[in-house]
């Protein structure tokens, strides 16, 4: 048993710390948040020159080659930092998706363009029903030669920016929903393609992307003509570990800045850190934020391996999403009046917290999974 | 990282379980309600103090009885990984292992006792010969132990004990009292303290039955009437007891009922998947599926803080953080799992053991009650989140 981080890992995670705490400091996280596009370019191009974005793609596509677990290091510093921007939605929903289905000439041609910060991307499977299941998947395509989309994708991130957007559809009505489903490589400018921005509490870009009439090349496929299913659970798994990982970043960030309050704030003529009550807010979250990075590594190892991992991951999201909540919350309480007011920074972390929850399913959500795979 | 156990712990971890299962009495889980995290239904305190006797042997015999210590002192040397895999299916099994001679007693003397003293107590520590119970708290010392007030005063070769002691753990079925009295009462508290062992059989020794709310006879008060103890007794040096405690505490950072919480829920999930209600196993109720749910990820949570807790260790690290919160964290889920397991039961939940009607032998009401211990001794959740805070995160003291 080895629960540390590698030498390397080690390095990539304070060398992204420390990046990113020069280059995207608050001020510029407030300005993204409110603009439309929520992202910087040129940050974009200097996680580009560093490795980020292709950290997990093969070297051969223009990538570092790294592990899923070095990805899950980088996404908990980007957590740590909040940093805005199309990274998930572009490496893990996009990127990852590639990986994993695209043919030799979809990753000869997306993939070094990705790593090299050229190229957006988003993954577009959810829908009004607002749910992960493949029944939910009404989006159809048409066709024998190109193929014709039509339906409404919501809660779609990052898709107002993205050059390309993988639109899950139904190719076939089967008896059961998982089969008959295809991924669609997109053309974000295609005619056809309406996308509105929704304003949404973490301001993290959420769209609502509308595919009218849209017509695909038979090319653009990713995977297999009505199995896309498989790949799309596939990705679903790994975008959940990442959330948990930002989550965990966000929540350790919440974790500091309220035990730092707690040393600095001065009531009653002492620190109010020396009052229990305090304390003992504040050791409530160390055990939160601690549990919920054990466990969500845990998964993350299995998925990094290769191992099953549908009742790890349902275990960390259903444990990160409601302990990150519980931290932002009381970190919010030690705060007092002044993590009430605009111009302080902890309410943009009780934002993406209750943002992550959601995303990928909710407590709730994983714990009937994990019922299912205890078999009850 | 790999969270696999790598071939040598595979293997101990086989030998391990075999060996419970070969020499556990027949039938152990219906002879004991022991409920994970609790102090009150220790099997010690049912009427199979033979066949533990009988047990514990066996484990002396390999070492396991003292698997921390090294082989010179007749322990089995095993890393803390290891040993944590060892407590891991003990508790699984629920099967009885050390007490506080060989987790707390032993260690402390290995560090800090003479060699004449190592040379008299270890070797019949480990072999089970010499059992303890932890004579700290006091009727006015509980969280502030360093207000004891028990007195140790010397007289020629040695020292004459008078107080009382309170929640004395097997007190009634143990050899010695592992003990701190004050002997200077003109300095700070902590530093007139000392640590000792005391022979129950003494003269002027008086144990008294506590019953708890379990109805078990687990804790005792000691009344120590001019006890006569020898001076060589004395554990390392005179005044520095207080000191020798703290470093002890991190003798006990692996001895959390990990597999208990385990083996009790899939007991519990159980008697959910057998039982119907309207028709229906209560495995098909959402609300049910939920909260066992909820319950596997906590024990699964719990198990990444007692992995990440031996790892810590072995890799020269002190678990500040992480030791008491494995004890927080356990101690609740103790409570909580004892609480979904009523909730599951409903009205067969309270009825005891030897009940005509009760179900998994009466073990959930016993731990519905005995729970309430797991979150008091040993350090209350309080002082667990006082030390998080101040040793932890250095938030200043009150």
């Amino acid at each position: 048993m080895d629960l540390g981080l590698t030498e390397e890992q080690e390095m990539l995670k304070t060398s992204a710390r420390d990046f990113l705490q020069k280059e995207c400091p608050k001020q510029l996280v407030r300005q993204l948040d409110e603009s439309d596009t929520g992202y910087s370019p040129e940050l974009w191009q200097k996680m580009a020159e560093l490795g980020w974005i292709g950290l997990v793609f093969p070297e051969k596509y223009g990538g570092s080659g790294g592990s899923f677990l070095d990805l899950i290091v980088l996404l908990e510093e980007m957590g740590h930092n909040i940093l805005p921007g199309p990274f998930f939605s572009t490496v893990i929903l996009g990127g990852l998706t590639i990986m994993a289905a695209g043919d030799e000439e979809q990753k000869k041609e997306f993939l070094p363009k990705i790593a090299g910060g050229k190229m957006l991307l988003t993954l577009a499977l959810t829908e009004p029903s607002a749910s992960y299941d493949a029944s939910s998947v009404k989006t159809q395509a048409v066709g024998t030669d190109g193929y014709i989309i039509n339906g409404t994708k919501l809660f779609i991130p990052d898709a107002n920016i993205a050059d390309h957007i993988l639109c899950v559809a139904r190719t076939k009505k089967e008896k059961k929903p998982e089969d008959g489903t295809t991924i669609f490589l997109v053309d974000a400018k295609s005619p056809g393609v309406k996308c509105t921005l929704l304003k949404t509490l973490a301001r993290d870009k959420q769209c609502e992307v509308i595919f009218d009439n849209v017509s695909v090349p038979q090319k653009n496929i990713l995977g297999k003509l009505d199995q896309g299913w498989p790949i799309v659970k596939q990705v679903l798994q790994k975008a959940t570990v990442a959330k948990c990982a930002e989550m965990v970043g966000g929540a350790q960030a919440a974790l500091e800045m309220a035990v730092q309050y707690a040393k600095d704030r001065v009531q009653f003529n002492r620190p109010i850190g020396s009052f229990q009550a305090i304390q003992h807010y504040c050791a409530n979250m160390v055990t939160d934020v601690d549990g919920a990075r054990f466990i969500t590594y845990k998964a993350a190892w299995k998925v990094s391996e290769e191992l099953p991992a549908d009742m790890d991951i349902a275990i960390a999201k259903a444990w990160t999403s409601e302990a990150c909540g519980r931290v932002t919350l009381l970190a919010h309480q030690i705060f007092g009046a002044i993590g009430f007011t605009m111009d302080h920074d902890i309410h943009l972390y009780y934002r993406r917290a209750k943002a992550g929850e959601i995303m990928f399913g909710d407590g709730d959500f994983q714990r009937a999974i994990v019922a299912q795979e205890l078999g009850l | 990282m790999d969270f696999r156990f790598n071939e040598k712990e595979e293997a101990f971890r086989r030998e391990v379980e075999s060996f419970i299962k070969t020499e556990l009495p027949a039938n152990w889980t219906e002879k004991n309600i022991y409920w994970p995290g609790g102090y009150g239904t220790l099997s010690e305190f049912e009427e199979v103090n033979t066949q533990i006797e009988q047990f514990r042997r066996k484990l002396a015999e390999k070492g396991w009885l003292t698997i921390s210590w090294s082989k010179e002192y007749g322990g089995a040397g095993r890393t803390n990984i290891e040993q944590a895999i060892f407590h891991e299916r003990m508790s699984y099994y629920r099967a009885p292992g050390g007490e506080v001679a060989t987790l707390i007693g032993g260690p402390t003397i290995m560090l800090f006792g003479s060699d004449e003293m190592k040379k008299e107590w270890l070797p019949r520590i480990a072999r089970g010969e010499a059992r303890f119970w932890l004579a700290y708290s006091e009727p006015n010392s509980g969280s502030d132990l360093a207000s004891i007030q028990t007195r140790a005063v010397e007289d020629g070769d040695d020292l004459i004990i008078n107080g009382q002691k309170i929640w004395g753990t097997a007190a009634h079925v143990s050899h010695y009292a592992w003990m701190i009295a004050r002997t200077d009462p003109n300095v700070a508290p902590h530093r007139g303290i000392t640590l000792l062992m005391v022979d129950n059989q003494s003269s002027g020794v008086t144990i008294r039955p506590l019953m708890n709310i379990c109805g078990t006879h687990s804790f005792n008060e000691v009344f120590f009437d001019n006890v006569r103890v020898p001076k060589k007794n004395i554990v390392g040096e005179k005044n520095k007891g207080w000191y020798y405690v703290m470093v002890a505490l991190d003798f006990e950072r692996l001895v959390i009922p990990i597999g208990g919480f385990k083996r009790t829920f899939e007991e519990i999930t159980e008697y959910a998947r057998e039982t119907k209600h309207n028709g229906q196993p209560l495995t098909q109720n959402p609300l049910i599926r939920n909260k066992l749910a909820a319950m596997a990820i906590e024990i699964e949570v719990a198990y990444m803080f007692f992995w990440q807790t031996a790892w810590m260790l072995d890799k020269g690290l002190i678990p500040n953080i992480e030791a008491s919160v494995l004890k927080l964290f356990t101690t609740q889920l103790s409570q909580k799992l004892a609480n979904t397991g009523m909730q599951v039961m409903g009205h067969y939940g309270p009825l005891e053991r030897n009940s005509k009607w009760a179900s998994l032998i009466g073990r959930v009401p016993a731990g519905y009650m005995d729970c309430i211990s797991a979150l008091v001794g040993a350090g209350t959740s309080e002082i667990q989140r006082n030390i998080i805070a101040m040793r932890g995160l250095g938030l200043p003291r009150p």
